[in-house]
């Protein structure tokens, strides 16, 4: 039962990350990665970590891609119809994908070969719990959580100033008016 | 019980889409989520080895991955707001400012 929903939830991922790359429109790209996304969700939940789905849910489909759908919304998407891929370098673009992709799944077929990790999956015997996962992060983990907390503080300073409209072009526009 | 191999086959298969995505689109939004979708492809990573391996830290790593993407998308399209406020334009061939 476990591998039909696996690859249910992986056929339908990997179906609507192909939408993110083919879509015209880019608020179609933007809906089909939030598709993406819940799929991803779910497969985390089969992973034994539905913490972390429930957090892949809030930051990237409530938070990231609302502010994607923000910013798409705000600008003209109409334009953009005719020209959706890069002329110039394709075909590059085209070889070292291709290459990419082979050499990752060669990689991965004889990678058992290589290590000993890659056997089946364990049963799962218990699993950890939400209180493990808090435990280890406030206590191994503490001084990484801080600085992650200063990063996102960081970022979000970073883009309110980024995305303020310029002072010395502000400054200007009211003078140039009552000049004229 | 699911063999690891599939979740690794899935995350490599989302990832080489992914770069296709940041490689051949032209339009800076679409590139963007595609680096969420590598993104997302390597927390599978994550998650499948601390699975298979019974080890939390993966997770921890997982939320860090998430925590640091989400400070990333705000300050990429802060930027994306800034440079077509400036140069009005999203495609990626024409955004030729750092070139010198």
């Amino acid at each position: 039962m476990e591998r039909e929903f696996f690859l249910l939830l992986s056929g339908v991922a990997i179906i609507s990350a192909l939408l993110v790359i083919v879509a015209r429109n880019p608020v179609h790209s933007a809906l089909a990665l939030v598709a993406c996304l819940v799929q991803v969700a779910a497969i985390y939940i089969l992973l034994g970590a539905p913490f972390l789905a429930v957090i892949q849910i809030f930051v990237y489909v409530g938070a990231v891609m609302v502010l994607f759908l923000f910013v798409i919304m705000m600008l003209d998407v109409r334009k953009e119809a005719k020209t959706r891929y890069l002329k110039k370098a394709a075909w590059p673009g085209l070889v070292v994908l291709v290459v990419l992709a082979a050499e990752l799944f060669v990689l991965l077929m004889q990678s058992a070969k290589i290590h000993t990790v890659m056997g089946p999956g364990l049963a799962i015997t218990e699993q950890p719990s939400v209180e493990d996962l808090s435990l280890l992060l406030f206590q191994d983990f503490l001084l990484p959580f801080e600085v992650a907390s200063v990063i996102l503080l960081v970022a979000l300073i970073g883009a309110v100033i980024l995305a303020r409209p310029d002072e010395a072009v502000a400054a200007d526009k009211p003078q140039n008016g009552g000049r004229r | 019980m699911i063999p690891t191999l599939w979740y690794l086959i899935l995350a490599v298969t989302l990832f080489v889409i992914g770069a296709a995505g940041v490689l051949l689109r032209r339009n800076v939004l679409i590139v963007l989520m595609s680096l969420e979708l590598m993104l997302n492809s390597v927390t599978i990573n994550l998650l499948a080895f601390g699975h298979v391996l019974q080890d939390l830290r993966g997770q921890i790593i997982a939320i860090f991955v998430i925590a640091i993407t989400a400070a990333e998308v705000a300050v990429a399209l802060g930027i994306l707001v800034a440079l077509l406020r400036n140069k009005d334009t999203l495609e990626v061939d024409e955004l030729t400012i750092l070139k010198g």
